[in-house]
């Protein structure tokens, strides 16, 4: 029982440390997307050029790369219509 | 759901039997397969077909929110699924006539992820959405979202049947998808609860269901396809295909959905869920058809097909419902069954 409780308190601290989508099991991947954006997960922050953070409203964000988003810095699948290609 | 009004003798004695309470009735089972035998045989076309495109949406209400006054119990009985059964068999085999496939890609992650977007990309019919961003009219627009309100008040749940039939990372990935579609927690954030706020915000009902009896037989069908794609574990290669295409059809669409009601004049509380759509679908799209439908067919090759398929027919039947909507517009008449929508 008391073993219980201690690992119910490490998880507790665990989570606490530890907010969904970061720590260690959560590293910060970026897919570049072949002829399509980066797509980020994990724990990150998304700033602007002044440091401020930029609005976020999803955990895994697509960041667009063929620069003809109106979302900027996010895709808006504005790559399919420009016929943009990541390979060279 | 509140109980729709009947179509035909088919719709009109399944919900007399739904209304009714569960092993009474026997005879009218019996009548019911029958009636379902001869409508599927005498049938132009089941896309099309009111009566039995609203008996099979009526069959499949019973395993999403129910209808008023049909008992739950309902819901296994083995003589409603009989019937389901049959209309399910004749309504894939149609849609699979309806459906072209092209030669299979690899079974490779990228290949597949590649072969949707191509699929995706090609133009299947007239845009709906160009002609919302630059012409329709306010009506119209209703319109549009008394087609849609069948399908977004629920939105993402026929997927959500698939979770359990995935493993590893295609689960992880619908998972990731769905948990996006239903707000990551936040219930103001939950697409379905977004979608309403734009229905009361031109003035409709949000109510679920409340305007099922305007909707035609192909928009029932768009909807039923997804019932049949995810409640049948067979065709879970399907729903993963469907989703896909899905996702990667969505945000230019919803980026002109967006314009044409800002045209008008309505404000974010309308806008807001196309405006959400644009950028979630940028990413879903990515993760569908990479890690959902390219992870599920290199965990298994042998649903390549199955996933090409559910792509297809989505795309398919979706501009069958784009046609018949168009068509009327053009012809300045409503694309609803009852012209008038409640304001």
């Amino acid at each position: 029982m008391g073993a219980e409780m201690d690992t119910a308190a490490d998880a507790e601290d665990a989570r606490s440390d530890h907010p969904l989508n970061s720590g260690a099991d959560a590293p910060v991947t970026v897919v570049a997307c072949p002829n399509g954006p980066l797509l980020v997960r994990g724990d990150f922050t998304l700033v602007g050029t002044d440091g401020a953070e930029l609005p976020r409203t999803r955990r895994t964000v697509a960041l667009c790369r063929c620069g003809a988003s109106v979302l900027k810095p996010y895709c808006d699948g504005s790559h399919k219509l420009t016929g943009f290609r990541s390979d060279p | 759901m509140k109980q729709p009004s009947p179509r035909g003798e088919l719709s009109a004695l399944v919900l007399s039997v739904l209304a009714g309470s569960r092993g009474s009735g026997q005879d009218a089972l019996a009548r019911l397969d029958l009636l379902a035998v001869e409508a599927i045989s005498r049938t132009p076309d089941i896309l099309l077909d009111d009566d039995l495109q609203l008996t099979l949406f009526c069959l499949y209400e019973l395993h999403y929110s129910g209808i008023d006054e049909a008992g739950d119990d309902w819901e296994w009985d083995p003589d409603l699924l009989r019937v389901r059964h049959r209309i399910e068999a004749a309504f894939e085999q149609r849609v699979r006539d309806e459906t072209v496939v092209g030669p299979p890609p690899e079974p490779t992650s990228a290949a597949v992820c590649a072969e949707l977007f191509r699929m995706t990309g090609e133009d299947g019919g007239p845009s709906m959405s160009r002609f919302v961003a630059k012409s329709a009219t306010d009506d119209q627009l209703r319109e549009l979202l008394v087609h849609r309100s069948i399908s977004q008040l629920r939105e993402a749940d026929p997927h959500t049947f698939a979770i359990p039939r995935l493993s590893g990372r295609s689960k992880a990935a619908l998972v990731e998808i769905q948990a996006d579609e239903y707000g990551n927690g936040l219930l103001a954030r939950m697409h379905s609860v977004l979608f309403a706020r734009t229905m009361r915000g031109v003035g409709l009902d949000d109510t679920y269901g409340a305007y099922l009896d305007a909707v035609p037989a192909i928009t029932l069908a768009v909807n039923n396809l997804m019932s049949l794609f995810g409640l049948h574990r067979r065709l879970r290669g399907a729903i993963v295909g469907h989703l896909a295409a899905y996702e990667m059809t969505s945000s230019q669409p919803n980026r002109l959905y967006s314009r044409g009601f800002g045209r008008l004049g309505y404000g974010s509380e309308v806008t807001e869920y196309f405006d959400e759509h644009v950028e979630a679908d940028a990413v879903h799209e990515q993760i569908a058809g990479r890690d959902m439908a390219g992870g599920l067919v290199e965990s298994d090759p042998r649903l390549l097909g199955d996933v090409l398929f559910g792509a297809a027919a989505g795309l398919a039947i979706d501009t069958l419902m784009t046609v018949h909507i168009m068509d009327a517009w053009e012809s300045n008449r409503s694309s609803l069954r009852t012209a008038e929508v409640a304001v």
